[in-house]
């Protein structure tokens, strides 16, 4: 099955770059289908990511953030060719995780 | 009373001549000057831009919207969409065949031909009805022309031609001008409660604000269908901004790939000619 | 005909107008019926119709013939009457739209 986790990692001097989308419903728990049933709340939780063993970024979400989300942010450190992990978390207890080589 | 009489009579002569000389004068449409003129006019109101940066809509009219788009770009939302446009249209039918049976050259590079007017039928077709017809041909079931397959499909094979310039073709035939001349004039034409036309959105205001929207100009609008739209979370066809567009003025759509919207697409694709596909395409 | 007299006329329709709208009033019964309610409706939706032939249907003229059914669905056919003839209107005023525009349209073509 293919990854929810698109990511990217770029270092560039002391800095490294991060930018992911994640595929995933981000269901807020408040809108009606066509039938007029509510679509039950299915929204990623807690979304981390990991560098050295250590965690650089990481995300408490909610009901707010939209469908497929997408998040960029930059961290101090990350060397070419060194892993950087992202995982995430929902309510419905599922989870995904996917690994890059920063470049 | 005599007097009110020939001057009421003299008054509605005057206006029966008008009517039949302008009536003569709706000769027959001169399609490359409406669409000289189309584009004099966005070139005209915004001097800072180039002909193609137009495909880019209101993000070609805002800066701030500008950057956040092309950020964005480097990881689209419509890359789901793609994806799965691209598996679907490999995948084969029931009976064995596939979509690329029923398009020239595959299938791949080909949307910027879309529409054009099948002189056969005496009627213009849309790459959304070719990609049905394409079912229907080999017995697969119907799918909608507003859902997130057909938004699939016709983002993977807009893909296939980012860069083509549009190229649609009147042939000389008196029904493709009359397509083409319902097309422009639905486009002009006011509707719903609002009274809005197309035009006046999309000629009048473009890079206006619509509530929190920026207003795309017309010239271009098409090449970066089918889009993501962050208003709709999802991916959707050309189908779905005609039908949802009628919606928002307050008129009633009416069926999806009706006559009505595909002489529209290929009024405005026409007018668009020259332009390049940038599809599939974010909107907000 | 002379000014005077013509003056006199309008003195007069001014102070008749006003006579019919109030007799009018009085004359409607306090409560609409259902028989009103179904001619309204048929009305409303005669001209949706005419609408629709002419593919030009607004959304808000659907509401309200949609209202108009639901109040009398609850037996409410004042507010029954009222939507149907809202209705109509918008109909109509649709019909306008679609007729005027047959023409209108060329005043926004960019030339």
């Amino acid at each position: 099955m293919a990854s929810s986790i698109r990511v990217r990692a770029i270092a560039s001097g002391e800095i490294t770059e991060v930018q992911t989308l994640i595929q995933h419903p981000m269901d807020s728990g408040f809108v009606k289908d066509d039938k007029g049933e509510i679509i039950p709340a299915h929204f990623i939780q807690e979304l981390t990511f990991e560098y050295d063993s250590r965690k650089v970024f990481v995300a408490d979400w909610g009901t707010a953030v939209s469908k497929d989300p997408y998040v960029k942010f930059s961290f101090k450190g990350g060397n070419k060719g060194d892993d950087l992990k992202v995982s995430w978390i929902d309510n419905q207890g599922a989870a995904d995780t996917a690994t890059v080589k920063i470049q | 009373m005599r007097s009110r009489l020939k001057l009421a009579l003299a008054a509605f002569a005057v206006l029966a001549l008008s009517a039949i000389s302008s009536a003569g004068a709706a000769d027959k449409p001169d399609p490359v000057a409406d669409a000289s003129a189309f584009r004099n006019y966005f070139v005209k109101k915004f001097p800072s831009l180039k002909l193609e940066d137009f495909v880019n809509g209101p993000y070609a009219l805002n800066e701030d919207m500008r950057r956040q788009w092309l950020e964005k770009e480097q990881f689209p939302p419509y890359e789901f969409s793609l994806e799965m446009g691209k598996e679907l249209f490999a995948r084969p039918f029931a009976n064995g065949k596939h979509y690329a049976d029923c398009f020239p050259h595959q299938g791949i590079g080909i949307r910027q031909n879309y529409p054009y007017f099948d002189e056969k039928e005496g009627k213009v077709v849309t790459l959304e009805l070719a990609l049905s017809r394409c079912r229907e041909a080999n017995g697969e079931k119907v799918i909608s022309f507003v859902g997130e397959e057909m938004a699939a499909l016709t983002a993977y094979m807009a893909f296939t031609s980012r860069g083509k310039l549009f190229d649609i073709n009147i042939p000389d035939d008196p029904r493709a001008l009359d397509a083409y001349q319902r097309g422009k004039r639905y486009f002009y034409t006011r509707r719903g409660q609002l009274n809005f036309s197309c035009a006046t959105c999309h000629v009048q205001y473009p890079g206006e604000r619509m509530r929190a929207e920026v207003l795309a100009p017309a010239v271009g609008i098409l090449n970066a269908m089918p889009i993501y739209r962050s208003e709709w979370g999802g991916m959707g066809t050309i189908s779905r901004r005609f039908t949802t567009c009628d919606s928002q003025i307050r008129g009633v759509p009416l069926e999806p790939q009706a006559e009505e919207y595909r002489d529209l697409e290929y009024y405005l694709s026409y007018v668009s000619n020259g332009l390049p596909i940038s599809g599939p395409g974010a909107r907000p | 005909m002379s000014m005077i007299g013509s003056i006199a006329q309008i003195r007069l329709c001014c102070l008749l107008v006003p006579m019919w709208l109030i007799a009018g009033a009085v004359s409607v019964p306090a409560a609409g019926s259902e028989t009103e309610f179904k001619a309204a409706y048929a009305a409303a939706e005669a001209a949706e119709k005419e609408a629709g032939r002419l593919r030009n249907r607004w959304t808000v003229t659907e509401a309200a013939l949609i209202e108009a059914k639901k109040a009398a669905d609850r037996g409410d056919f004042d507010q029954a009457i009222s939507s149907a003839k809202e209705a109509e209107a918008l109909a109509k005023a649709s019909i306008f739209q679609a007729e005027s525009e047959k023409d209108a349209w060329k005043n926004l073509e960019m030339r």
